[in-house]
């Protein structure tokens, strides 16, 4: 194996592109580290991606931010201006592992390991992130929500990385929320997971929002229909009534030992409610 | 596989070392300078045995790679008392029998330092949550989180 600390994007693509082993690209290698460990992959090459110019800066950008692909968990839960504008998106992110995983687990990381648990996606799908993408063909955006394609799998081919997620701007009256389920109140994966991003209008009326859902399927999922149930609304038991029903009816969960079908089918709609009543508060709604 | 060759600062010290690439901080800090405070528990992020503080930040050093200490300010457990003054922590953890085999103490020790010095006074439950990645089989929490509230309210008076 080779340890490769990048000092260019140029230089990380060309490596990622010119390896003809098993390459990985490594961030804050919560995941890498662990998998190398255990023997589920063995690398020829990691490519470090953190000494990057700028992949560390959490910037203002045409009213939202752009957050370096190497920014941790800690460092983005410092970061008023994010924690205001997107705190469902940080509350996902800062449920990632313990205060010693904080310190290393990227948002980026999270979404490449490509697990349909992945604490961080359903915030960003609602929000509905955009991630920068340099590959051998330069720079292209993508919507998060189509970077998952199956578990373990996502869709950037050989010679790609993301080097920063934008979470755009917001109205002054939105905001929005991210809850899981787990067996035990810290460090474990989750069973089922909600995100929900909304807009109000000055009398508290849903004009805009984003429901998705994590654990319950192969992977992220978008729930328009959740989101149409409570446009229109100011959030009465019967529109999120509506919104759960609608969150259950996409689940295809897996059963394991920690969540049987049914339960996280059920819990699914439980969280996506509760999570889209605290969106409600925080945007402003009564 | 080419070893590698790393410059990096330990408690203080500029320090130097060759390691393996895909060769653990962890290893690296126990095996090479033989900085034996940081345990391992599991190699997996897990316990928090191996808790060490990399650029001021709390990590587990069984998940950082030893060439990534290159250019960066490592802190362990052996840097924490100065000569033989031990830190209020560590006193605390003494005086309140917080421990028993003390394989998890290292790790609890840096990791309640680093707390302590973003929350100088946390409440039991923010101690508990900071803590959570740092297992012990022994002792009991109660203790633990005793003796870093006993230490927070010692080192704010003084
Ligand atoms: C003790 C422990 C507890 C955990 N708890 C949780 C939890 O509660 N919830 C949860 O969701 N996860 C959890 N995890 C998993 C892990 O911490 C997260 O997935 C984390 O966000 C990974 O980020 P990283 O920066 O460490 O990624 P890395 O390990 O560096 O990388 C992860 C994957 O993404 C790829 N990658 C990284 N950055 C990029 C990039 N910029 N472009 C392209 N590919 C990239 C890597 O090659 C690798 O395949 C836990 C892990 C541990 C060890
Ligand atoms: S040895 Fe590193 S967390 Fe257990
Ligand atoms: S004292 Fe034995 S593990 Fe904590």
């Amino acid at each position: 194996m080779r340890y490769v600390k990048a000092e260019n994007v140029a230089e990380v693509v060309q490596l990622l592109q010119d390896e003809v082993g098993v390459a990985r690209v490594l961030a804050g290698g919560t995941d890498v580290l662990v998998q190398l460990k255990m023997g589920m992959v063995e690398p020829d090459l990691i490519v470090d991606i953190k000494h990057l110019e700028g992949i560390k800066d959490i910037v203002s950008e045409d009213g939202g931010y752009r957050i370096g692909a190497a920014v941790s968990g800690a460092e983005l839960g410092e970061h008023a201006g994010v924690v205001a504008l997107w705190p469902g998106v940080v509350e996902g992110v800062e449920l990632i592992g313990s205060t010693q995983v904080q310190g290393r687990a990227t948002m980026a990381g999270n979404l490449c390991n490509g697990s349909p648990a992945a604490d961080s996606v359903p915030g960003l799908v609602a929000a509905d992130a955009v991630v920068r993408i340099a590959g051998p063909d330069g720079v292209r955006d993508c919507a998060v929500l189509d970077i998952p394609v199956s578990p373990g799998k996502i869709s950037l081919t050989k010679g790609e990385f993301i080097t920063s997620i934008f979470l755009p701007k917001r109205p002054e009256r939105a905001s929005d929320a991210y809850l899981r389920f787990i067996p035990r109140t810290e460090m474990d994966i989750a069973v089922a997971a909600a995100g929900v991003s909304l807009e109000l209008d000055a009398d508290g009326t849903c004009t805009a929002a984003r429901v998705s859902l994590g654990a319950v399927a192969p992977t992220v999922l978008l729930v328009e229909e959740a989101a149409n149930a409570i446009i229109g609304t100011k959030l009465d038991e019967a529109s999120l009534e509506i919104l759960a029903a609608a969150c259950s009816a996409v689940c295809n969960p897996i059963d394991d030992k920690r969540g049987t079908i049914e339960f996280r089918t059920e819990i699914a709609g439980v969280l996506a409610k509760r999570a889209a009543l605290i969106a409600y508060k925080r945007a402003g709604g009564q | 596989m080419k070893n590698i060759h790393v410059s990096t600062t330990v408690n203080g010290d500029p320090t130097e070392f060759i390691c393996a690439p895909d060769e653990s901080l962890l290893d690296v800090l126990r095996d090479r300078l033989r900085l034996t405070g940081s345990k391992e528990g599991c190699g997996s992020g897990d316990c928090g045995a191996c808790s060490v503080m990399v650029d001021g930040r709390l990590v587990c050093s069984c998940l950082v790679l030893g060439a990534e200490a290159e250019g960066a300010k490592i802190e362990t457990i052996e840097g924490m008392a100065k000569g033989d003054d031990l830190h209020p922590l560590q006193q605390h953890f003494i005086d309140g029998a917080a421990l028993q085999c003390g394989i998890c103490t290292p790790g609890i020790l840096v990791a309640a330092k680093a707390l302590l010095e973003k929350n100088p006074n946390p409440t039991d439950t923010e101690v508990r949550y900071w803590l959570a990645g740092n297992l012990c089989r022994c002792t009991g929490y109660d203790k633990i989180i005793k003796a870093v509230q006993a230490a927070a309210a010692e080192m704010r008076g003084a």
